[in-house]
């Protein structure tokens, strides 16, 4: 016992990692954390060997933060995001790119790059709070849309408004940061 | 029906949370022959879902 308890402990910082890119709040991170480890220590019996431990964690850690966001998100309502005027600017008044993007050469080699990962944990963070909490819980988590929907409290169409607005504001502070230098 | 390419990025975006219907599948397909910029951003936001399923599944760092 004394074993397993130092085999899961050993997996805390990387369960820490993990949540902090769902959870801004780094106490809820913690939290979210310490739960799993206590589930994982008094429900030993559900890993069994069957895969692999930080797998079996991972598992656990997901929906216990699923569970801290549905609380989060009934305590204190995300407010609806204000219009970014950046954001408006990328189309012309007839939906035209005012910049057309260009292709990003040698992207795949980047996601071998410990510095582009860092960069990319770094656009996330400028996301807007709600923005990013659908982006990281369909991309991340790997939820569908009718699931984030039901979390967030927000209708459909505005769960797919949030999903293409994370995804342009991310593709833009990559060039910026990452593809253009 | 001819899209903008804003029409277009908002469709190749939810093309990675939906399924497009048929109509919308053929626009994007046709827009995308004539327009490199929106077939770069499909690639780009593509690769953003590969790119966030890497975080946190990386190796330890020191």
């Amino acid at each position: 016992m004394q074993d397993f308890k130092a085999l899961v402990e050993g997996q805390r910082a990387y369960l820490l990692r993990y949540a902090r890119l769902q959870l801004r709040d780094p106490h809820a991170a913690e939290d979210v954390v310490q739960e799993t480890l206590l589930a994982a220590l008094s429900g030993r019996s559900g890993f069994a060997g069957r895969s692999n431990l930080r797998t079996w964690l991972t598992g656990i850690l997901k929906h216990k933060i699923v569970d801290a966001i549905r609380r989060l998100s009934r305590e204190s309502p995300l407010a609806g995001e204000e219009e970014d005027a950046d954001f408006e600017a990328l189309f012309d008044q007839r939906g035209h790119w005012s910049e057309m993007p260009a292709a990003w050469p040698g992207a795949d080699s980047a996601l071998e790059q410990k510095e582009f990962l860092i960069a990319l944990e770094q656009c996330l963070a400028c996301l807007p709070a709600k923005t990013a909490q659908a982006f990281m819980m369909r991309e991340h988590l790997g939820l569908e849309t009718a699931e984030i929907c039901k979390e967030l409290g927000v209708t459909p169409t505005h769960c797919w408004v949030l999903l293409y607005r994370a995804r342009v504001a991310l593709r833009r502070c990559l060039e910026t940061n990452w593809f253009a230098t | 029906m001819m899209l903008s390419c804003k029409e277009v990025t908002e469709l190749v975006s939810q093309r990675l949370d939906r399924r497009l219907d048929f109509g919308e599948r053929l626009a994007v397909r046709v827009h995308f022959a004539i327009c490199s910029g929106c077939s770069n951003f499909a690639r780009q936001v593509e690769f953003l879902r590969r790119a966030v399923r890497h975080l946190g599944h990386e190796p330890d760092r020191p």
